[in-house]
């Protein structure tokens, strides 16, 4: 039976990670190659690379960093973080990441999806959502709207039509970050995730909220998502891959085990 | 040498990559004759089987996938690579190579896993796989092994002693087919870690015989 994915994900300004990351043992990483050779060493089921490079001018640095992960980790990656353009897809699945995931772009001119899935199959597009929860109105019906520029802008879009809307268009993928449950480790925002995840017919992957590996077994469980996001709790050693796993198996949820 | 056959189906280079790791040299290439040359060859593939059968044939590279298959050349069959081989796909109606008899059928509506729940399709993700007999592209692999699936069609050949391993996902399906020279996978050997290396590694050492 399919498994559910546990998938690190780091964040990535200029070459560098935004912290250093701890691993048990109290190895401090600031490379996201090394980094993520760690995590693809310690069972990790996919990683994600969000680019926060503010300059166009230092985009090639993050390639270079794709190019150096592909050598090394024989797991899927994802990149996501300023992709505009087809253009810009086909550079980074180039360098050997296996998808790229458009977000605030995607909100702006949805056709991206399109063209980069007619260009390289819905299995590359994952389409990034930030979502904050609001109040229910006709014009926002399941209260949940779609946010921009890191929930500053709010776009007038509702959440579940935009996931419906995605799929047609062709993303092969949803992430789904609440970001109301960014950042708190407070567990993910379940209801969210139920509503779009039984609501579409592809995966979607939880993201916001991940404290600890009961935070998981809750998103993961009765279908309210295929695939858990995970940051801090593991990045500052608080947890190990294999911990969250082991947890999430003795509660029933089938993990992938052997690496 | 091996070939890595290039139609412009997906990504080659992840394929390339893994065999750099493992040492083994291998060239990307839509040549006819190159292809016919080679050790060994890898079709890989990602995408839709209409256009994958119409690159194919532009080039000629399914004369030379046939005809490689003919001279008892190792081939390994990968993701789409494992679905055009067969006689036909159900995915744009198309005619595919005609390596193994059967067809490529698209999961169905409904699917539903043990607990009816409902299942989505594509399958992505890691799932297992169930050998049914034992074979040198597994040796070495533990059998509860995990490998990358990502597709929403799957092989369904004719005979059954050509079905290698089945993978379970609301019904079984044949994930792994053997056919003489002829392997293929349906998930990503070059996305399944280090079983999947191991599986790339097996194929370079092996003879083609069943």
């Amino acid at each position: 039976m399919l498994s559910k994915r546990i998938i690190p994900c780091l964040d990535v300004r200029d070459g560098k990670l935004t912290k250093g990351i701890k691993f048990k043992g109290n190895v401090d990483i600031g490379d996201p190659v090394e980094t993520a050779y760690q995590y693809y060493q310690e069972g990790a089921d996919e990683i994600v690379f969000y680019d926060i490079t503010a300059s166009s001018e230092k985009r090639n640095i993050m390639i270079e960093t794709v190019r150096n992960v592909a050598e090394k980790i024989f797991i899927p990656f994802s990149v996501g973080g300023g992709i505009k353009t087809v253009d810009d897809m086909r550079e980074v699945l180039l360098a050997g990441a296996e998808k790229i995931s458009v977000n605030s772009a995607a909100v702006r001119d949805p056709s991206i999806i399109s063209k980069g899935a007619e260009a390289f199959g819905s299995q590359c597009v994952v389409l990034g959502m930030d979502v904050k929860k609001v109040k229910k109105t006709p014009k926002i019906p399941s209260g949940y709207e779609i946010v921009v520029d890191g929930g500053r802008t709010y776009m007038g879009i509702d959440a579940l039509e935009w996931a419906k809307r995605g799929e047609a268009l062709g993303a092969g993928e949803i992430c789904l970050n609440s970001i109301d449950a960014d950042g708190t480790k407070e567990g993910y925002e379940l209801e969210l995730n139920r509503l779009i995840s039984s609501n579409v017919n592809i995966p979607v992957i939880a993201s916001g909220g991940a404290g600890t590996p009961e935070h998981l077994f809750q998103v993961l469980d009765e279908d309210r998502a295929d695939a858990a996001l995970i940051a801090s709790m593991t990045h500052y050693g608080e947890y190990s891959i294999k911990e969250i796993k082991s947890y999430l198996h003795g509660k029933g949820i089938k993990v992938r085990l052997n690496w | 040498m091996i070939a890595i056959i290039d139609y412009r189906a997906g990504n080659l280079t992840s394929v390339k990559r893994a065999l750099d790791f493992l040492e083994q040299d291998s060239v990307i290439t839509s040549e006819y004759s190159s292809i016919l040359n080679a050790e060994r060859i890898i079709f890989p593939g990602v995408g839709a089987a209409g256009t994958a059968m119409d690159d194919l044939k532009r080039n000629k590279l399914d004369k030379a996938l046939i005809e490689s298959f003919q001279k008892k050349i190792p081939i390994l069959g990968i993701c789409l690579g494992s679905q055009v081989i067969m006689d036909m796909s159900h995915e744009n109606d198309t005619p595919c190579l005609g390596l193994v008899e059967g067809e490529v059928v698209r999961f169905p509506d409904n699917l539903k896993d043990t607990q009816g729940r409902r299942l989505k399709v594509p399958h992505m993700g890691w799932n297992s796989v169930k050998l049914k007999r034992p074979h040198s592209l597994f040796e070495g692999i533990d059998p509860n092994s995990e490998f990358y699936f990502v597709h929403a069609y799957y092989p369904a050949p004719e005979a059954p002693d050509r079905i290698l391993g089945e993978t379970f996902y609301g019904i079984n399906f044949t994930s792994v087919i053997m056919s003489h020279n002829l392997v293929a996978t349906q998930f990503h050997p070059e996305k399944s870690g280090r079983p999947g290396l191991k599986i790339l590694a097996n194929f370079c050492e092996w003879d083609g015989k069943e």
